[in-house]
C-alpha cells in the first residue's frame, strides 16, 4: 500500500471496518480503488467472519475529513461492499500480532531480550541456537514500542499482521444499516 | 428449460428488452453468435468495423434513447479494443452492458491464445464487472449487470463469459426484468430546509446543471426552480440540450469555453445551485479558487461527487427529481429584479462580442447546419474545436439531442455514436467532427453504409488538430508541433464514395448551404468536407489552471 505522507494540516488516522461479499477478486477491487484515488492506507487486513458470505477488511487510513468522506462514499460505490463502519478508537478493541526474529548471539543479549519479552508479555515461539522468534499481540503502539526496544539487538526479520478491530459492547456491524 | 450458455446469453438479453446489439465476432464468442443467428428476428446485430466503434455505437444509442446500450466482442484483442469506448461511457455515466468472451476455464491463467484479463483491465472504468466461468451464474450476472448499469448513477458494466460457460448447459427460465434499484435520498429534512433557506435569502442565485439532469429527466423541475427564484440557468457541456437553448432563462454552457453571459453570471452569483453535475476541472478551472465565499447547494445522485471538487455548503445526495420535488415547496417565489437586470446586461454584452464575420466561419457553418435541425434530430459532436463551436452555437429543444464525449474527450467517438443515435431514434442523425477525429473512426463509414443510415457528417476540416494547435498558439509560443495535417492529401469526398457513401467539398457558405440541402435529403450517409481556416480560435477561453476571473473573450486587440 502507498505510505507516502501528504502534508495535510488536519491529517488524522481513521479506522474503517468493511464487510464485503466473500468472493474472489473483491480485495483487488477495493485496493485498486484505493490506489487509483491515491488514498493513504497504512494498514489493511482481510479475514473471514462469522458468516460464510462475508469477509471483513480492516483499514487504517490517514487523511483529512474530506478524504475520509470520499473514501467512504467511493467504497459504497463498489457493489461487493455491504457495510462500511468508521470505528471510534475509544469504542473499539484494536489489536495486531507481531512476529519478530532476533539473533541469539550472546548470553547477555538473550537475557535482555527475554526480560523485555516478559515485561511486554511476548511469547517465545521458537528458540534455536542462533535465533529466537517472539510473538506479541496488542495495540499497535505497544508493538511499536517493543520493536523500538529490540532495535538495540540484532533484528533478523519482522512480520506484522496489521490491525484488526471490533466494536465494544454488543454492536454488530453486519446489522448496521447500509447508508 | 435446459439451455446452452450461449443461448442463455441471448435469451437473457431478450428478456431484458434488448433488440439491438453492436459487436464483432471471434473465437470465444462464436457460440454466442450462433445463438444470435437463431434469434436474428428478435435481436438485430450490427457488425461494426472495429470493436471501439461498437462501444461508441452502443453508447450513442444509450445517450440518444436513455436505454441501455449493448455490445459484444471476442476475447483478447476484441476485448482490449473496447477499452476506450467503455471508459468514454464510464466518465459520462452512460448505461451500457458489454459482453466479452474468454477462453475456457481450463485455459484461464495460462496465457492461452487470445486470453486477456479484461475484468482486471476494466476494473477502474466500469461500475462493476463479472467474470463468469460457471454457466449457472451466467443469467444472474447479466441480470445484475442491467440493474447496475441503470441504477443510481448509470454506467457501463462488463460481463466476461468463458468459452466453457457458453457451451455448458443449465436450466433457464425467463424472468421479468428487475426494476433498477431505488435511489435513497440520503439527506435529513434539516439539510433540505437549510438549502432552501440559503436559496431563499440569496440575492444572486444561479442554477447550474449537468448530465445528471438529463439522465433523470429533471429539466422541467429545473426550470420551475429557476422561475420561482428568478435565476438564470447555465449548464456544463454534458448538460447541453437539457433545457431548450432558446429558453429565456438559459445562458448556455459554462467552463473552459463557456459563453460570456453564463460565465460572468456564475462568477457573480452568491448562491450556486448545482444539479446533477460534478464540477469537473474543465468546468471549474482552478478548483481552489472556484467561487470562494459563495454558497453552493449541490444535489447529485452520487454521494462521492458531493464536496469532492468543491466545498459544498449544502450537499444533498439522492435522486435529483425527488430532491427538487421536495425542495420546491420550501422555496419562496420572488422576483430578483436587480439580478435579472444585471443578467440581461450580460446578454447584451455577449451579443456585442459575438462573432459576426461573414463567410465560411465556424459559427456561420454551424448556423447553416442549424437551419436543418428539427427538435428531434440528434447531433453528435466529436472532440476538439468543432465540438466547442457546436456546443456554443447550435440550438436544442429536447433532452438527449446533443451527444458528445465530455469526461474522457474521446476523439473518434463521433461516427460510432452517430450510428447508435440514428438507429436508436430511427431518424437522421448529424455528426459534427474534425479532420483529426475523423481519421480515427472513418472506418465506421462502412457500417453506416451497410446499415443505410442517413447520417449527415459535417467535417470541419481545418487541416489541423485545431484544439491542440490553439493551445500551442496561445500558450506555447506558437510552436505548433505535430498539429498540422496539411501534409495529408486525403480527398474526403472520394473517400466517402469509396465507402459507398456520398459527399461534397465546400469552400464557401453558399456551397455549404447547397450541400446541406442535398445531405438532408440523402438516403444514406453524406459527408460534407467543409473548409475551415486553421487559425480560427474557440473563444471565450478560461486558460488551463485559470479561474472565472481569467477568462478572455478576445485575442489580440
Ligand atoms: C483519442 C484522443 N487523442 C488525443 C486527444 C487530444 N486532443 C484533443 S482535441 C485534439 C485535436 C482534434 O483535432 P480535430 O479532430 O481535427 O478537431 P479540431 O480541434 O481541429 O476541430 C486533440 C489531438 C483526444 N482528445 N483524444
Ligand atoms: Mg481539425
Amino acid at each position: 500500500m502507498t505510505c507516502s505522507i501528504r502534508l495535510v494540516s488536519s491529517m488524522e488516522r481513521y479506522t474503517f471496518a468493511i464487510l464485503v461479499r466473500n468472493q474472489s477478486g473483491v480485495l483487488n477491487r477495493v485496493t485498486s480503488m484505493f490506489r487509483r484515488r491515491q488514498f493513504n492506507i497504512s494498514s489493511l487486513t482481510v479475514s473471514e467472519t462469522e458468516s460464510a458470505d462475508l469477509s471483513r477488511i480492516t483499514v487504517l487510513f490517514d487523511g483529512d475529513e474530506q478524504a475520509k468522506q470520499q473514501l467512504k462514499s467511493q467504497l459504497y460505490k463498489l457493489p461487493d461492499i455491504k457495510v462500511v463502519s468508521e470505528l471510534d478508537r475509544e469504542q473499539t478493541v484494536n489489536c495486531e500480532l507481531l512476529l519478530i526474529k532476533l539473533a541469539n548471539s550472546s548470553a547477555a543479549a538473550r537475557n535482555d531480550i527475554l526480560d523485555a519479552a516478559g515485561a511486554f508479555e511476548a511469547r517465545v515461539m521458537d528458540y534455536a541456537r542462533d535465533a529466537i522468534i517472539l510473538q506479541l499481540v496488542g495495540e499497535s503502539r505497544h508493538i511499536d514500542n517493543f520493536i523500538d526496544l529490540m532495535r538495540d539487538y540484532e533484528i533478523l526479520e519482522i512480520c506484522r499482521t496489521g490491525v484488526v478491530s471490533l466494536q465494544r459492547g454488543s454492536a454488530v456491524m453486519r446489522n448496521a444499516k447500509r447508508l | 428449460m435446459l439451455l446452452q450458455g450461449s443461448e442463455i446469453v441471448v435469451r437473457t438479453l431478450m428478456e431484458q428488452g434488448v433488440d439491438l446489439v453492436y459487436g464483432f465476432p471471434g473465437g470465444t464468442v462464436v457460440d454466442i453468435y450462433d445463438a444470435l443467428y437463431q434469434h436474428q428476428n428478435d435481436i438485430r446485430h450490427v457488425l461494426t468495423a472495429h470493436e471501439q466503434g461498437a462501444t461508441h455505437a452502443a453508447d450513442g444509442y444509450a445517450r440518444a434513447t436513455g436505454k441501455v446500450g449493448v455490445c459484444i466482442a471476442t476475447s483478447g484483442p476484441g476485448a482490449t479494443n473496447l477499452v476506450t469506448g467503455i471508459a468514454t461511457a464510464f466518465l459520462d455515466s452512460v448505461p451500457m452492458v458489454v459482453i466479452t468472451g474468454n477462453v475456457a476455464l481450463d485455459n484461464i491463467g495460462t496465457d492461452a491464445f487470445q486470453e486477456i484479463d479484461i475484468t482486471g483491465i476494466t476494473l477502474p472504468i466500469t461500475k462493476h464487472n463479472y467474470f463468469v466461468s460457471d454457466v449457472n451464474k451466467l443469467a444472474p450476472a447479466i441480470r445484475e449487470a442491467f440493474v447496475l448499469a441503470c441504477s443510481g448513477r448509470p454506467g457501463p458494466v462488463l460481463v466476461d463469459v468463458t468459452k466453457n460457460a457458453q457451451e455448458d448447459k443449465t436450466e433457464w427460465e425467463q424472468m421479468p426484468p428487475a426494476a433498477s434499484e431505488k435511489t435513497t435520498q440520503r439527506y435529513l429534512r434539516e439539510e433540505l430546509v437549510g438549502a432552501a433557506e440559503a436559496i431563499n435569502t440569496s440575492v444572486r442565485p444561479y442554477v447550474y446543471f449537468g448530465g445528471g439532469a438529463i439522465s433523470c429527466g429533471a429539466q422541467e423541475l429545473i426550470i420551475e426552480l429557476a422561475d420561482a427564484i428568478d435565476a438564470p440557468i447555465g449548464c456544463s457541456l454534458m448538460g447541453i440540450s437539457g433545457v431548450p437553448t432558446g429558453h429565456p432563462r438559459f445562458l448556455g454552457m459554462e467552463g473552459m469555453h463557456g459563453r460570456l453571459a453564463s460565465t460572468l453570471a456564475m462568477r457573480e452569483s452568491d448562491c450556486l445551485i448545482a444539479l446533477g453535475t460534478r464540477f469537473n476541472d474543465r468546468a471549474t478551472g482552478n478548483r481552489s479558487n472556484f467561487k470562494p465565499g459563495a454558497t453552493i447547494v449541490h444535489i447529485d445522485v452520487d454521494v462521492s461527487e458531493l464536496s469532492k471538487n468543491t466545498s459544498d455548503s449544502f450537499a444533498l445526495a439522492g435522486d435529483l427529481k425527488v430532491a427538487l420535488q421536495e425542495l420546491l415547496p420550501l422555496i419562496r417565489k420572488r422576483a430578483r429584479t436587480n439580478w435579472s437586470e444585471y443578467v440581461a446586461g450580460l446578454r447584451a454584452q455577449e451579443a456585442g462580442v459575438l462573432d459576426r464575420r461573414e463567410g465560411l466561419t465556424p459559427r456561420n457553418a454551424l448556423l447553416a447546419l442549424g437551419e436543418h435541425l428539427d427538435a428531434a434530430t440528434c447531433v453528435v459532436a466529436d472532440v476538439g474545436q468543432h465540438q466547442m463551436w457546436a456546443a456554443q452555437t447550435l440550438r436544442f429543444e429536447r433532452p438527449r439531442t446533443f451527444v458528445t464525449s465530455g469526461g474522457l474527450g474521446t476523439m473518434g467517438f463521433g461516427l460510432g455514436a452517430a450510428i447508435g443515435a440514428a438507429m436508436g431514434t430511427g431518424r437522421r442523425s448529424v455528426l459534427v467532427i474534425g479532420d483529426g477525429g475523423f481519421y480515427m473512426c472513418l472506418n465506421e463509414l462502412a457500417t453506416a453504409v451497410a446499415e443505410r443510415l442517413p447520417i449527415v457528417v459535417l467535417l470541419m476540416n481545418n487541416a489541423s488538430l485545431g484544439m491542440v494547435r490553439q493551445w500551442q498558439r496561445l500558450f506555447y509560443g506558437g510552436r505548433c508541433n505535430q498539429t498540422s495535417l496539411a501534409g495529408r492529401k486525403t480527398d474526403f469526398v472520394m473517400l466517402a464514395r469509396a465507402f459507398g457513401a456520398d459527399g461534397a467539398r465546400v469552400e464557401s457558405l453558399d456551397d455549404l448551404r447547397e450541400a446541406l440541402d442535398v445531405a438532408f435529403r440523402a438516403q444514406g450517409p453524406f459527408l460534407i468536407d467543409c473548409a475551415i481556416d486553421a487559425d480560427e480560435l474557440v473563444l471565450p477561453m478560461m486558460p488551463p489552471g485559470g479561474t472565472l476571473d481569467d477568462v478572455f473573450y478576445k485575442v489580440g486587440e
